[in-house]
């Protein structure tokens, strides 16, 4: 009679170490991440000082990539992508606007924009607004860059960023994000995929 | 006059990277795919990437870089963190024994600052290694062009 109870009294062991073991995994796991549509907006000057929002861009699909010209490896490798991506478009370009928003827009636009992003494809466009302005844009893209004092970098100081490009619709919504390294094969199937 | 132009622009991508793929030994370690990117000018800092292998036994480091075409020569990590890239200085690359180490896009990588001049695609440049076990060694590095993705060698590392 007595064993039962002790068996009993492991097996009801078991399972709360079961529920236990349960409520740990699901807590350790990352909340689902909410990402509601929303329409990033930017109001920032091009090469020639002329002021690009996005309400003109309506009706295109915009490729987005936040950096700046003095990026040795993220921005060029990223930005080379893009060139590959708008060239495997081929007849369907015209239908995508790829953009390079400088967040070190002083300094861009004094070291020369247009020759950066024309270096990779004549077709991305070069935005560098005032300060003001582009941390308008980032924060409307929900977007993070800071400037990080470093003695030994040009100027005294270097940029991190975030090197992801980011997909807004026709309509001006944001689509996606493309996390950096993602290959342009896999970026221009999804385009195309949308087109 | 499109086509041309693509075909011009696939020719620059992948012309003369012969130089690239020539591989030096140093004692256990085999060095190779050393490139850089053309440049804008010469304000703008210029990479260096670069292929180790380390067939022997031990452990090394690549502890720095020096090269005539910059006044300052460093190495860099790009670190993303939290969706946040940055580029940290690195004291010294591990070289681990048995494994091949990249310094490479996203990676471990040279930054050369303060070019004497811009780098031009098809030039090449001499970049001295310095290791803390093995000694110095110095290779040719293949100036690719700004769109490149790396040399095209038929190793195929």
């Amino acid at each position: 009679m007595t064993r039962i109870p002790l068996l009993r009294k492991i097996l009801w062991g078991m399972v709360v170490l079961a529920a236990i073991g349960a409520v740990v995994v699901q807590l350790r796991q990352p909340a689902p991440r909410v990402e509601a549509a929303f329409r990033p907006e930017f109001s920032l000057a091009d090469a020639a000082g002329k002021i690009r929002t996005n309400a003109e861009f309506r009706g295109r699909y915009l490729l987005v990539f936040f950096g700046f010209t003095n990026c040795p490896d993220v921005c060029p490798t990223t930005l080379a992508e893009v060139a590959q991506v708008m060239e495997g478009l081929q007849t369907q370009a015209a239908k995508v606007q790829p953009l390079f928003i400088s967040v070190d827009p002083e300094r861009d636009r004094r070291l020369g924009l247009t020759e950066f992003t024309a270096a990779f494809h004549p077709s991305i466009l070069g935005l560098a607004g005032d300060d003001a302005a582009t941390r308008a844009a980032a924060d409307s893209f929900k977007i993070f860059f800071e400037r990080e004092p470093d003695a030994a970098a040009p100027d005294g100081f270097t940029m991190s960023h975030s090197p992801r490009l980011y997909l807004i619709g026709p309509e001006g919504d944001w689509l996606r994000q493309y996390d950096y390294g993602t290959p342009a094969t896999e970026i221009l199937a999804d385009l195309k995929s949308r087109l | 006059m499109r086509n041309i132009l693509l075909g011009g622009l696939t020719l620059a991508l992948f012309a003369g990277a012969a130089q690239a793929c020539e591989t030096v030994t140093l004692g256990d370690l085999s060095i190779g795919h050393a490139w850089s990117r053309a440049t804008i000018g010469e304000g703008r800092p210029a990479v260096f990437y670069v292929e180790i292998t380390n067939a022997g036994a031990a452990d090394d480091a690549l502890t720095g870089i020096a090269t005539p075409a910059a006044t300052m020569p460093m190495l860099h990590e790009t670190v993303v963190t939290d969706g946040v890239a940055s580029m940290p200085h690195a004291m010294s690359v591990p070289v681990l024994a048995g494994q091949t180490t990249e310094l490479a896009s996203g990676g471990y990588h040279g930054m050369l600052m303060g070019l004497t001049s811009a780098l031009k695609e098809g030039d090449s440049f001499p970049v001295t290694l310095t290791f803390a076990k093995a000694g110095a060694v110095t290779v040719n590095v293949e100036v690719l062009s700004l769109r490149a993705e790396g040399p095209e060698c038929d190793d195929a590392n």
